[in-house]
């Protein structure tokens, strides 16, 4: 608080030497592989991928640094994640050292970093398919079971009747891993693509469904009445004042299903889908490619992050009056 | 609108016809909330309910807003019978319970909203969101208001429906001694202006012959109305009354005689 009132009173220009950090680490990472030669059994020796990956963050470090001492609410943000980035520069120079540069680890298992990034150039339109079929399975797996979880969870958080009836159900149920319907699936859905929406569906069904209908239930009784003396009819008690009141829990169910569809998925493509990320890996690892193994593996990780931090902006957005009233 | 005095209009009148209300227990007993309650509350007046707990002050409160049924008897607003809750009897608790997800703003226009007369009456939101002092908060959120402001805006947004009733159930009881006096001087301006009938119930004596013109004493097992005291002090032009005046503390003598607090005088153990 008082180093941003401090900012305010002097001059704009400022630098924080935190801001070097991102670049002291990446210039490590990009010296150990220049520096020290490669093992001399490295496959693939000639291979500067891993240089080219580093010469460019280098200079995008070095950028914002320059750029940081100018603006203010870059300076802010990029040297409190100064250590951050610098100690990833430190972790891939490890990495090069263990593979590469030594053989620490079986070269079979744990390729050069070079190899990994290889496989993008390489593979890059049959990744690509596999992204776009993957995304499509999700977000269709995603939309459908959370619209029928919301319904279901409203509906059974709202109605004793509907409760008595449907929740057991849930409780039998939503337990039972999506992979273990695999079979079933595949009788049902003539298309294995069909079975595979079904399965991420499936998840994020339960996980909506509690948590909705939790929330709603959990709704202060005072609410409802302060609600129905300023004239408000059951119906809009539950739209206006249940539904609000359920949508934090909503999110939170929303944030479980995202983490267990990504499970799913890698189940559901493993189930005659000839495509997708999932499928993918398990296929370059039966053919021992561990470079494309790993490709897949960050890919999905960078996918997952970014799916995750768009929930949460989103949900800042929408949930803004939370803020203050409950710590995230 | 707002400013338009309503004093001397005809509807706001409470009829209760032997009312009584019992709640069961967990152990399969009963227990007498009300009993047998006869009386009637003029259109305009401020009436305050005072006594213990237990003594079904706000059993009956939730009866005449209709959150509760009573189990003989009935009530009557304007001799129509209370059937459920309704905008015209307003009801204020003594947490503000403001919507946590809406701003004070749309806290206040809720009501006008779900009755779908907002378009029509919008400015009324402004001018009830001036008339409890709380112009510039407008965009805030509940919980970025302090107690006291809390507690306007949600008067507020009990007054915007213009309820021939006001229902408030200790709506200053969290609040500390000086925004409480200030508070009571506000609902007093309100009512001055609006005319509403007003059913406050309070734990306060001074509270209660500050502000009514009634006072009904309430007393436990079984709960009824043991006496109801008509405050004839003169009102000053803000409408509240000197507290330190002698018949004030007459009134408060008497009032704490009738409740039986006036010097119950408890040896302490140690002198045992």
């Amino acid at each position: 608080m008082s180093e941003e009132f401090q900012g305010k009173k002097k001059s704009k220009i400022a630098f924080n030497y935190r801001t070097l950090i991102p670049s002291a680490g990446l210039l490590i990472a990009l010296l150990t592989e220049v520096l020290i030669p490669n093992h001399k059994d490295t496959k693939y020796s000639d291979l500067t991928n891993l240089r080219t990956v580093l010469i460019t963050a280098l200079s995008i470090s070095v950028l914002l640094c320059l750029l940081s001492i100018f603006i203010k609410r870059l300076r802010k943000r990029y040297s409190y994640q100064g250590w951050f980035i610098g100690g990833s520069g430190i972790f891939i120079a490890v990495i090069n050292i263990v593979t590469a540069k030594t053989h620490m680890l079986p070269q079979l298992y744990f390729p050069s970093l070079s190899r990994v990034f290889n496989v993008y150039i390489e593979d890059r339109s049959f990744l690509l398919t596999c992204v776009i079929s993957s995304f499509t399975l999700l977000i269709e797996g995603l939309i459908i079971g959370t619209i029928i979880g919301v319904i279901t969870g409203i509906v059974v958080g709202w109605s004793k009747g509907w409760s008595y009836w449907i929740y057991p159900i849930i409780r039998i149920l939503g337990p039972i891993p999506s992979s273990t319907w695999i079979p079933l699936a595949l009788i049902i859905f003539s298309a294995p693509k069909g079975a595979a929406i079904f399965l991420i569906a499936f998840g994020v069904w339960f996980q909506i469904t509690i948590l909705t209908s939790s929330g709603i239930q959990a709704t202060k009784k005072s609410y409802f009445e302060v609600s129905s003396t300023l004239g408000a009819s059951s119906l809009q008690n539950l739209f206006y004042i249940a539904i609000p009141d359920a949508l934090p829990s909503i999110f939170l169910g929303f944030f479980n299903a995202t983490c267990s569809s990504f499970v799913a998925l890698m189940a559901a493509e493993m189930m005659g889908v000839k495509s997708g990320l999932g499928w993918y890996i398990n296929w370059q690892k039966e053919m021992i490619a561990y470079p494309n193994v790993y490709a897949g593996l960050i890919i999905i990780a960078g996918f997952c992050y970014l799916f995750i931090t768009l929930q949460f902006k989103v949900r800042d957005k929408l949930l803004k009056w939370q803020k203050g009233v409950i710590k995230w | 609108m707002v400013t338009e005095p309503q004093v001397g209009n005809k509807t706001g009148n409470i009829r209760a016809v032997n009312v009584s209300k019992e709640f069961a227990n967990s152990d399969g007993g009963k227990t007498l909330a009300l009993k047998e309650l006869n009386t009637e509350i003029k259109p305009g007046e401020f009436v305050c309910l005072i006594g213990p707990s237990g003594c079904g002050k706000s059993t009956f409160l939730r009866l005449v807003a209709g959150l509760s049924a009573p189990t003989e008897g009935e009530l009557l607003l304007d001799d129509k019978p209370v059937n459920g809750p309704g905008y015209e009897r307003g009801l204020v608790f003594q947490d503000p319970t403001l919507f946590p997800w809406l701003t004070i703003y749309d806290n206040v226009a809720y009501g006008l909203k779900i009755r779908h007369i907002y378009k029509e009456h919008r400015e009324e939101v402004e001018e009830f969101i001036r008339l409890v002092g709380l112009e510039g908060f407008e965009k805030s959120y509940p919980h970025q208001l302090s107690g006291g402001m809390a507690q306007r805006a949600s008067l507020a947004r009990a007054l915007v429906n213009h309820p021939k009733v006001l229902l408030l159930d200790e709506p200053l009881g969290a609040l500390d001694a000086f925004t409480r006096m200030n508070m009571q001087d506000e609902i007093l301006r309100i009512w001055k202006e609006r005319g509403t009938t007003m059913i406050m119930v309070t734990h306060d004596v001074d509270e209660a012959i500050y502000l009514s013109d009634r006072v009904f004493i309430m007393t436990p097992r079984p709960a009824k109305v043991e006496k109801i005291i008509k405050v004839d002090i003169g009102r000053n032009e803000t409408y509240g009354r000197q507290r330190n005046s002698v018949d004030f503390l007459n009134y408060r003598s008497m009032i704490l005689q009738i409740l039986d607090f006036t010097g119950k005088v408890q040896t302490p153990e140690f002198y045992l």
